[in-house]
């Protein structure tokens, strides 16, 4: 119908021919609207276009000697083994254990469901610490997939739940019918519907892996992070560091590739209409009931045990002593400004780039979207070296300043906040804005007073999203914070670095608090998604 | 006087022609309904009379205001032109009073009245003022919606496929409902929608759509009776559409001689008579000779009051090939049954089609 003109169609039509539909770019509104996306996706190329520049200017010859050298190599080879062990790790935990919480009648599996989410109430490199102070020679590979699993296989577990809850069970019926053994039909139909779930949450954990700093600094394990960080705090703003970076990058682009590789093209959505039926539930032996409840329970000490008891000695050896609230809340304080701050200005910078993604889907939207995707995929220390460098040579009155720290959570954090506020203005179809201006409204007005009131929740939702990631971020805090800024984890950073474990474990309980409501709205989406 | 005018309005998306050089005049006072089906372009029309879109060329006049011409462009918020969709578009996190209040710039007690007085006008109970939109039943939605439309009092009003959306009873009495408010309040509408019964029975201006186009448009008993084309007619209603050979104000057709209503001497061309136009007389004996031709039926199709029958022609002595079926409707108590045979006669005339 031409009624309503399909993204595919709109896309296809050359953007002159588009330019006079203003029923959808509202006149000199919609020119504002892509004029700030536009600034905020060249905005986000900036970390790549620094490494791109400082690759050219530092020329081949100089280039090649930093690059081909022995300790790059032993970088490389260390994080693809991190990567290459930890994933498939993390992935038949999670398949494991989202099968059982969702399709399976394991005692207590709504607790056990929530129990394996809460691990990313703990920040990674708090489950370091927590390893460190319990096993101190703890350290390498093996320390580097353990704790790695343990931090982040709930990237992984909740995705695939999310997706076991919604799956028609129609079409495992189906596939009994023709005959399939149970063993069968997991692994025939139920596995590679997985496929979208298991996909984007290996990238996830992937990108941490690649991204995270403290939790290998802590265990003494070289990742390609810890060595930028090494080399900055050693030679400044170099070269070396420069180039290190460029070959981060490089990795996380190479994993962005094989995963959209790895997803394909195939159609995954229920095809049927009306609501699919309950999932079946499968009745465990009990032998595979022990087993089961001896794996989430070995997990839950693991990822949830193991920080607890080890902050929980920490806490009753430090005795009141460890809780000096006169840098404590100073900390706090620091955390929560910068954390709110940063929420609003991500949000208030998702909302143009996701309005358009909602009102006017097209190719030159997907570009835009898919600059700001690229750079969050971007490890923090990459981002960092990027404004240091940038503010260093451009805008020198911005140079270590909260500015150059709220920039980078804009780049690091954007998408966080597109995904919801992009959901949520979703809920309010565009007929409601043209109706509020045939009802008199001006456009800004109308979208003021009806798109943006509906889109509140997930704005809200994503703006905590973004806080949370803020009040836990630690590499490019401590890159680019002004000098004495402490935040609660710049702060438990420079007290574990003292290997002052007592007095750290304030900061990292205040953590742990702060992220608690993360898990929580993590869990409460995950079930909306499943439609319950 | 008419209130809206098109001319010649164009639109395309891409290489796919939308609308293509739509003329119309909507009389002041006036309910006009484009009829089409879906795809015909009826829909992307009236966003443009909204100004939700706008033409690549043409011009658009309300009440002698250009909204749309090639050097300038009102938008919808500066129009007063009342809009009401498919589903009521009800903003979900207002309440009822809250909506119909929505285009009000008054305040305070005067607003409340003002309210009080449009839901009375729609029909709504004072007690749903406080309601929420998920609260309400579709048709309730709807009468919202029309009083949330009503409430700036506009130039025009359009509706947008306002009752497909309700089940078949609720749909009967809204329609009647809509029409005497909009009278009452004298409030030019413009109707769009897909069902020709609705369509017929809401105008008193009827233009027909296809392909982008529009194909024809006058009052709604003159285009059920003369359809331009084949295509137009049945699409208003069921048809019984033959060739004949015209003569003098008569056809000549395998029903035998019909008048027509348009005299094209000698030429052959398509006749339609509407299946209510064809009267059917029971044979008693052979013996008794009625006018009009013989036929036998050969279905049924009871559906209540009324009864579908499918009537074969008696073959012509000369044809060798079996006689023309025929669509007639019958009272559903009193049809003859299947087998029986049939005299066909004509009430009134055949109208000629032109050659599409």
């Amino acid at each position: 119908m031409p009624e309503t003109l399909p993204a595919e169609v709109a896309a296809a039509i050359p953007a002159p021919l588009r330019h006079r539909s203003r029923g959808v770019f509202a006149g000199r509104g919609g020119a504002w609207v892509i004029g700030l996306s536009v600034l905020m996706s060249l905005l986000a190329l900036m970390p790549i276009a620094f490494i791109i520049g400082v690759s050219v200017q530092t020329g081949w010859a100089t280039l090649a000697t930093l690059l081909f050298r022995p300790r790059v190599g032993e970088l490389l080879i260390n994080t693809v083994l991190l990567v290459a062990i930890t994933i498939p790790l993390c992935i038949a935990l999670g398949v494991a254990l989202a099968w059982l919480t969702e399709r399976s009648n394991l005692p207590g599996r709504r607790w056990w469901s929530l129990l394996s989410i809460a691990p990313l109430a703990v920040p990674a490199f708090v489950h370091s610490y927590a390893w460190v102070s319990l096993i101190p020679p703890i350290h390498g590979l093996f320390a580097g997939v353990l704790v790695s699993v343990i931090a982040y296989f709930p990237f992984l577990y909740l995705p695939i739940a999310a997706t076991l809850r919604r799956l028609d069970p129609a079409i495992e019926d189906v596939a009994e019918s023709m005959g399939l053994k149970p063993w069968a039909v997991f692994f025939r139909v139920v596995l590679p519907q997985l496929r979208l779930a298991v996909c984007g949450g290996a990238l996830l954990v992937g990108l941490h892996l690649l991204a995270e700093y403290g939790l290998y600094a802590m265990i003494r394990f070289d990742t390609f992070t810890t060595a930028i960080f090494d080399q900055f705090k050693s030679t400044f703003n170099g070269p070396a560091a420069h180039m290190l970076a460029g070959v981060l990058a490089l990795c996380c682009l190479a994993m962005l590739t094989v995963e959209s590789a790895a997803r394909g093209h195939a159609r995954y959505a229920r095809v049927g209409s009306g609501s699919a039926r309950e999932p079946r539930i499968v009745h465990l032996k009990t032998g595979s009931t022990v087993l089961a409840l001896t794996l989430f329970t070995v997990t839950c000490a693991l990822s949830l045990g193991v920080p607890l008891i080890t902050l929980g000695k920490w806490l009753i050896a430090g005795g009141a002593n460890v809780w000096q609230m006169a840098e404590l809340m100073p900390a706090l304080q620091q955390t929560l400004l910068l954390g709110v701050a940063g929420a609003l200005l991500t949000t208030c910078a998702a909302i143009p780039i996701a309005w358009l993604s909602i009102r006017s889907p097209g190719r030159l939207q997907r570009v835009l979207e898919s600059c700001n995707y690229i750079t969050s995929s971007l490890p923090g220390i990459v981002v960092a070296l990027a404004l240091v460098t940038v503010t260093v040579h451009f805008a020198r009155p911005i140079y270590q300043t909260t500015i150059t720290v709220l920039l980078a959570y804009l780049l690091m954090f954007l998408p966080r906040a597109l995904v919801s506020l992009r959901a949520g203005i979703a809920q309010a179809p565009v007929e409601l804005e043209n109706i509020a201006r045939s009802l008199g409204r001006s456009p800004g007005r109308a979208l003021w007073l009806i798109t943006l009131r509906l889109a509140a929740p997930g704005a809200a939702a994503g703006a905590a999203l973004v806080f949370l990631a803020i009040s836990n971020e630690l590499t490019a805090t401590l890159l680019l914070a002004p000098n004495g800024t402490r935040t609660l984890a710049t702060g438990f950073w420079a007290l574990t670095s003292e290997i002052d474990y007592a007095a750290a474990a304030p900061y990292a309980l205040l953590m742990i608090l702060l992220s608690l409501p993360l898990t929580g709205l993590l869990y409460h989406q995950s079930k909306r998604t499943a439609g319950r | 006087m008419n209130t809206l005018e098109l001319h010649s309005i164009c639109k395309s998306y891409g290489p796919q022609r939308a609308l293509e050089d739509i003329n119309l005049s909507v009389p002041t006072g006036s309910r006009t309904v484009i009829v089409g089906p879906s795809g015909s372009g009826k829909s992307t029309l009236l966003r443009m009379i909204a100004g939700f879109e706008f033409p690549d060329s043409g011009r658009l006049t309300l009440n002698g205001q250009t909204l749309v011409d090639p050097t300038h462009e009102v938008p919808a918020h500066q129009r007063q032109i009342g809009y009401v969709p498919q589903d009521g578009a009800l903003f979900p996190h207002m309440t009822v009073a809250a909506n119909i209040g929505f285009g009000l710039s008054i305040k305070g007690l005067e607003k409340r009245e003002r309210i009080a007085q449009l839901m009375d006008s729609v029909a709504l109970d004072a007690n749903m003022a406080d309601r929420w939109p998920h609260e309400l039943s579709g048709g309730q939605q709807q009468r919202v919606a029309l009083a949330r439309a009503l409430a700036q009092q506009p130039r025009l009003m359009l509706l947008d496929e306002p009752f497909s959306a309700l089940d078949t009873g609720l749909r009967a009495a809204m329609r009647k409902l809509v029409a005497r408010l909009l009278a009452d309040a004298g409030v030019t509408t413009i109707l769009v929608t897909h069902d020709q019964s609705e369509a017929l029975s809401f105008a008193d201006q009827l233009a027909v759509m296809r392909e982008g186009r529009l194909v024809q448009s006058g009052h709604p008993l003159d285009l059920y009776r003369y359809p331009g084309d084949e295509q137009t007619a049945i699409f208003l209603g069921d048809a019984v559409v033959m060739p004949a050979r015209i003569e003098a104000g008569w056809a000549h057709c395998d029903l035998g001689r019909i008048p027509v209503n348009n005299h094209r001497n000698n030429r052959c061309a398509q006749i339609m008579l509407r299946p209510e136009q064809l009267q059917l007389v029971g044979i008693v004996s052979d013996s008794v000779e009625a006018t009009g031709c013989r036929a036998v039926v050969t279905e049924r199709d009871f559906s209540g009051n009324t009864c579908t029958l499918t009537v074969e022609l008696e073959p012509s002595a000369s044809a060798d090939q079996p006689g023309r079926s025929l669509m007639v409707r019958s009272s559903g108590l009193y049809a003859p049954p299947t087998g029986s045979a049939v005299h066909v006669s004509t009430i009134g005339h055949a109208h000629v089609l032109s050659e599409s």
